[in-house]
């Protein structure tokens, strides 16, 4: 009981020193704090736009890639994988959500990096150089190699919740479907995603919290500089990275605190996306078992 | 024209699920891929120096992680002793009397917290332990790990003492057991395999964390002595190796990647094969 206990006094110790810890900057830059675009430790001006940007496009780039590739791989594990077959696969893209992230971000500086930097990008900027998303010298490092790695490390979590929602659909669902005269693939279209879908989108947000908050992999790949361009090859910054690189580093008690906000909006934003995926993950009627 | 429309539909059927079967194809292979990198880079990198040096000064090649490999056992021994009272004592308390509201505001504290971002722990721990003390430290690094530990610790607590049939616990309480008792001498043992299991799995997750250690453990050239200095951990030097510009540190980036994989790797496998039916659950 008492250790039960100690589990809320711990969370509301996060709100409470994320709160005091960061009140300096809370009352010098109020809300000008989220749209500001400078970052200038030395004068002391501090604007996150271009760490909250960053954030926004790396996990939106992770999810373009991760959710067509998870939810596919959920399918066939649900729909068309041998149940052995089904079991021993699900069992490995769970393995592939245990790596470390900091062996991601190994991995992403001596294979990605260079990848994206001899064929992904010139590749983009040639086909779609026109489009300002994709223009500009690819570096390597940048907001695309970064989302690239992110999609890797969430589409364990779309594909385990998302198989687990589609097998809990029952049966006469299926039938249904079925006895229409449908297709095995326009059930699935027709009659179980539709069923499925409040915890599917579950499952997307839990993967877009985990790619919100994620530190290591994309420090090591995203280009740490806190700018805001129009293209995807240019290298960017993150809320987490900009706290990994430069937390040790805080010399003032401003920039301490204006550091520590950045982490009190990550908490907040996760916390935000954490819980409408719990409510999807409700919905399906199963929030006990498939807290992922 | 009914003919073609048949045709249509079972050429979509088949592309669709060829599509599917494509990107499972796809998102496996990313494993295979970076068991078999890493396997070759690692590899190459280890050698019984890697286990038993120190790492040489910066320019000099050879030398090895032990200050990392110890580090790390010492953070992980401290989030234990932090981690796994909380979450088993926890996790007894939400399986047995977590019925009420208290409850319902445990189960959600608990997960919230499994949902805040690491980093921001390593905030919390820095705050909590490094401000007032003024240094980097074990100490530090041993409690942002155990609050890591927490959440998971709880829920598998939780899930493998209801596995635990009710009837097991009645048949106890009938003979005139007292509750304590029963939990403590009936209950506890009938899941213990689980609760194990449970705990090893968790260490496994949090022995790669590296965001939460980067302001709390700080890093380390030498031996750490005691639990109130700075101290190397095997995912910080990975980090430090990898960003470096050094030939050599990348390939002891690699051995100790390699270290920590198979760590890893052999606690989800092992487990599995010991509860073949349970979800290890993705995080």
């Amino acid at each position: 009981m008492g250790f039960a206990l100690s589990i809320l006094a711990i969370v509301l110790g996060f709100v409470g020193t994320l709160l005091w810890n960061s009140r300096f900057a809370l009352h010098k830059f109020g809300w000008s704090f989220l749209w500001g675009q400078t970052w200038d430790p030395v004068a002391e001006i501090f604007g996150a736009l271009p760490f909250v940007y960053g954030t926004l496009v790396t996990s939106a780039v992770g999810l373009l890639i991760a959710v067509p590739l998870g939810l596919g791989t959920a399918i066939f594990l649900a729909e068309l994988a041998p149940p052995r077959l089904s079991e021993s696969l699900s069992f490995l893209v769970e393995l592939l959500a245990a790596i470390p992230s900091v062996i991601y971000g190994l991995v992403g500086v001596f294979v990605v990096v260079p990848w994206v930097r001899t064929a992904v990008g010139p590749t983009l900027s040639a086909v779609l150089g026109w489009f300002p998303l994709f223009q500009g010298t690819p570096y390597g490092v940048g907001l695309l190699t970064a989302g690239i790695i992110l999609a890797a490390m969430i589409v364990p979590f779309i594909t385990t919740v998302s198989r687990e929602v589609l097998l809990a659909v029952p049966r006469s669902q299926r039938e249904a479907a079925l006895a229409m005269g449908a297709t095995h693939w326009e059930t699935v279209w027709t009659a179980i995603l539709p069923y499925a879908r409040s915890g599917i989108v579950g499952s997307i947000f839990l993967a877009l919290a985990r790619a919100l908050g994620e530190t290591m992999a994309v420090t090591m790949v995203v280009g740490n500089r806190p700018e805001i361009k129009a293209s995807l090859l240019e290298p960017g910054y993150t809320m987490a990275a900009v706290l990994a690189n430069e937390f040790t580093e805080a010399t003032s008690d401003l920039y301490l605190h204006a550091l520590v906000e950045i982490g009190l909006v990550l908490f907040g934003v996760t916390f935000l996306v954490n819980g409408i995926a719990r409510l999807m993950l409700f919905k399906m009627g199963h929030g006990q078992e498939l807290r992922a | 024209m009914t003919g073609a429309m048949a045709w249509r539909r079972r050429a979509v059927n088949i592309g669709a699920f060829g599509l599917t079967a494509l990107f499972a194809v796809v998102t496996v292979s990313v494993l295979f891929f970076l068991l078999g990198y890493i396997g070759w880079h690692g590899f190459r990198g280890i050698n019984l120096d890697f286990f038993l040096r120190l790492p040489k000064p910066v320019g000099e090649s050879g030398g090895g992680m032990a200050n990392a490999i110890v580090g790390t056992v010492k953070l992980l021994a401290l989030a234990s002793m932090i981690g796994v009272p909380i979450g088993f004592f926890g996790g007894i308390y939400l399986s047995e009397f977590g019925h009420g509201p208290l409850g319902f505001w445990i189960r959600y504290a608990t997960d919230l917290l499994n949902g805040i971002p690491s980093i921001v722990v390593g905030i919390f721990a820095y705050t909590l332990v490094v401000l007032p003390m003024r240094q980097f430290s074990t100490l530090a690094g041993g409690i942002a790990l155990g609050i890591m530990m927490i959440p998971i610790a709880v829920r598998s607590t939780e899930e493998f003492l209801r596995l635990v049939p009710s009837s097991v616990r009645e048949a106890s309480l009938a003979l005139g057991v007292r509750e304590w008792k029963t939990i403590l001498f009936v209950v506890i043992p009938a899941a213990v395999r689980g609760l194990l299991t449970g705990i090893l799995l968790d260490l496994a997750r949090v022995a790669g964390e590296t965001a939460p250690l980067l302001f709390t453990a700080f890093n380390n050239r030498v031996w750490s002595h005691g639990w109130l200095e700075p101290t190397a951990s095997l995912p910080v030097m990975i980090f430090t190796y990898a960003i470096s510009p050094y030939e050599d540190w990348h390939r002891q980036a690699w051995a100790s990647a390699l270290v920590l994989m198979f760590l890893v790797l052999a606690v989800n496998g092992g487990t599995r094969l010991l509860l073949p039916r349970r979800r290890t659950g993705a995080g």
